[in-house]
């Protein structure tokens, strides 16, 4: 079995020290288990925009642990998140939409990411395909069977949503013309203040308008240069943070009001700590193979301010980029109300 | 960079080895007309080959030189990869070295290139090939097939010459129009150019006089650049480069630089780390600065202005010349 350990038990081996070692100043709470898989995204104690792209997949170790060693990450919320990703879909159809133009990208994208989750989780799936009969496996969720590329009615449901039934991660899918990039399908049901709604159909520069200094540095034309020179089958990742309260996935800006309402109410709340999230996203970059499309695909993790501070590094550093996050950054992000508070009670001694 | 014909990019006196290629065998070569011939290559081990987007290349290596020609199967799942090679006069490109290649030899080839894409979002697309040009129209011929695009092919050879004629019909498109004079293909452009549904593309590959009066044609019938594309050899990739040294100042060495190798990856093998992320360019991490010298800037970092000051450098892509950069370290 190759999943990370389950959520809620910690891994308290992390953190003992060997026995011969002279004792250091011992942690007073083991490390939290989803600290041990988190892609801690913070390589400084400031943080600014950047086009910080490595290849994929790489391990890296952090104080807690690693990640990174997968393109796809399965972890113990799986099943839950798949779950809460179908009813969301089910509720607004305008979260999973597929342009007509794009039908041959959300197949390269199934026939890319099937056998990469083959590869990667052999114990629990298994993927075969000969011309275009392809088979498909996944014991997770006890699902077998037989499709034929480029044939939508043989998977029975549409393509893309059957393709984000596989994965936690949410999945944005760019055609590359006119010299420029534009999303044009996805399934985006955890995403971190946007919609897809409002983005389909736009370019990768508009998709960015919002974005604060990102402009004037030319990040974003960078980025998208960067992009459309990427050689099919290359992948690529970068991560992304934001703050959450509780674990939301959605964050959309489609339903707004159920979460607006608890940033504004949290500061005041005795569990803030536990209460208050940080939102790491791992964005992979792919350029798919037989239809040219970028896919981009963004996992979202969440761990509390209280999980954070079992691994003493972080409490610090993440105490340190939120209490020196420019102004302009921490409103973009929608941090304003309670950065401060969540820096004070990380760095408190 | 202009049009070129399909099987030819401008002659390197000698290439260095390709980089991150495949090892294929040549498993069948057969003369499709008196001067083109079809060679197929596979996996020794017979796997599936990487994938490839319609209008896609491979650089194939033989004896010192390195060409791209035109993949002309289908990039769907591929066992094996097929290209057509043009004898050229007095063996240019390599053609003559390609051509007497027995069967059973391995050749080193590159990862599948698109440079010659079809766009999605066409309501038609209008194909128009002469000769060797024929080889790139294949692949999106298969795929206009496979999606059930809306697709037109003008075909231009002259009579007894054209490969995958059969083939190209075989696909069977409503609108095949086949030019065996220049007169009749004259015509024929004039008046597909100007009757056209709207959101037509144009896919130009031939030799180049012909890909320019093609060109000319589409600009004078009101056809937008965006909507007209040709193809291009190595506008998808960087050059590997000339190999050139450079000084470490401080530590007053002179470390070499081969061709296909990066400056990055020569500080590295000579124990000199560099922080670095993406290795492509455009992250910023890994500039040095430079001292002296003009590097030869290709990176997406820097701006400009950054660029033209050439007080730094990012190292996995950006190279010297000869042995005049001198840097800070
Ligand atoms: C190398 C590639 C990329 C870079 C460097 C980049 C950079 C950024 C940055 C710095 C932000 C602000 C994030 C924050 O403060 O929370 C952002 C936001 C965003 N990015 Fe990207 N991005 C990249 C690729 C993509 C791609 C491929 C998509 C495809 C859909 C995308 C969609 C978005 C969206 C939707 C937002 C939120 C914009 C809003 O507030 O409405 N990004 N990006
Ligand atoms: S390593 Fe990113 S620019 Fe060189």
């Amino acid at each position: 079995m190759t999943l990370s350990p389950p959520a809620h038990t910690t891994a308290s081996a992390a953190s003992a020290p060997a026995p011969s070692a002279p004792a250091p100043p011992a942690p007073a709470v083991p490390i939290a288990a989803r600290a041990v898989t988190l892609p801690f995204p913070f390589p400084a104690d400031q943080y600014r925009y950047g086009t910080n792209v490595e290849a994929a997949p790489k391990f890296v170790a952090t104080e807690a642990g690693g990640w990174g060693a997968r393109v796809l990450d399965i972890d113990a919320d799986y099943a839950s998140e798949l779950a809460e990703r179908a009813r969301i879909v089910q509720r607004d159809p305008s979260r999973c939409q597929t342009l007509e133009h794009m039908r041959p990208a959300v197949w390269d994208t199934i026939t890319t990411l099937l056998p990469i989750l083959a590869t990667e989780y052999p114990d629990l799936m298994a993927y075969t395909r000969d011309g275009r009969h392809c088979t498909w496996r996944n014991d997770l969720l006890g699902l077998s069977l037989e499709f034929t590329v480029g044939d939508d009615s043989s998977l029975g449901v549409d393509p893309l949503e059957f393709i984000s039934g596989q994965i936690q991660d949410d999945i944005a899918i760019l055609d590359e013309r006119e010299g420029a990039l534009w999303l044009d399908a996805g399934v985006v049901t955890f995403a971190a203040d946007w919609c897809l709604g409002f983005d389909v159909g736009m370019r990768f520069a508009e998709i960015h308008g919002p974005v604060p200094r990102v402009h004037g540095e030319r990040i974003v034309s960078r980025a998208e240069q960067f992009l459309m020179h990427l050689q099919p089958g290359e992948t690529f990742r970068r991560t992304n943070w934001s703050m959450t309260v509780d674990r939301r996935l959605d964050t959309s800006t489609d339903v707004y009001p159920e979460w607006g309402r608890d940033r504004r109410l949290i500061e005041d709340d005795p569990n803030f700590a536990d209460r208050m999230h940080l939102r790491v996203e791992v964005q992979h970059l792919i350029r798919l193979p037989t239809s040219g499309a970028i896919l981009f695909l963004v996992r979202t993790y969440l761990i509390s301010l209280a999980e954070i501070a079992t691994v003493p590094a972080w409490r610090e550093r993440v105490g340190r980029v939120l209490e020196e996050l420019p102004e302009d950054m921490a409103e973009y992000k929608g941090l304003t109300r309670f950065r401060h508070q969540a820096a004070d009670w990380l760095l408190a001694p | 960079m202009s049009a070129v014909l399909a099987d030819t990019v401008p002659p390197l006196v000698s290439t260095p080895p390709i980089p991150n290629a495949l090892s294929l065998t040549l498993t069948s070569v057969v003369d499709l007309t008196s001067q083109i011939r079809a060679f197929t290559l596979r996996a020794p081990n017979g796997a599936v080959l990487p994938e490839f987007v319609p209008g896609s290349h491979i650089l194939v290596r033989c004896g010192e030189r390195t060409n791209a020609y035109s993949l002309t199967g289908s990039g769907v799942h591929p066992l094996e990869y097929t290209i057509s090679v043009l004898r050229l006069p007095g063996g240019a490109g390599g053609s003559t070295a390609l051509h007497a290649l027995p069967l059973g030899t391995t050749v080193q080839v590159s990862r599948p290139r698109s440079a010659f894409a079809p766009v999605a979002t066409a309501k038609h697309h209008l194909l128009i090939a002469a000769g060797i040009g024929i080889t790139p129209m294949l692949s999106h011929l298969a795929a206009a097939r496979d999606w059930n695009r809306s697709v037109s092919l003008l075909y231009s050879y002259r009579p007894g010459t054209a490969a995958h004629l059969d083939e190209a019909r075989g696909f069977g498109i409503d609108d095949l129009v086949e030019s065996t004079t220049r007169e009749q293909f004259r015509r024929t452009l004039e008046q597909r150019l100007r009757s056209q549904p709207v959101g037509t593309h144009l896919y130009i590959c031939g030799p180049q006089g012909f890909t320019d009066a093609v060109l000319l044609a589409a600009a004078e019938a009101g056809w937008p650049d965006k909507r007209v594309h040709y193809e291009l050899f190595g506008a998808a990739t960087l050059d590997p480069g000339a190999p050139f040294t450079v000084r470490l100042a401080r530590s007053a060495r002179s470390v070499p630089v081969a061709a296909g190798q990066s400056l990055l990856e020569a500080l590295e093998a000579v124990g000199t780390a560099v922080l670095n992320l993406c290795r492509r360019g455009i992250c910023g991490e890994c500039a040095l600065p430079v001292l002296a010298g003009k590097p030869q800037h290709r990176d997406l970092y820097l701006s400009p202005e950054g660029k033209a000051a050439n007080d730094t450098m990012m190292c996995c892509v950006s190279r010297g010349h000869e042995n005049e950069l001198e840097l800070d370290l």
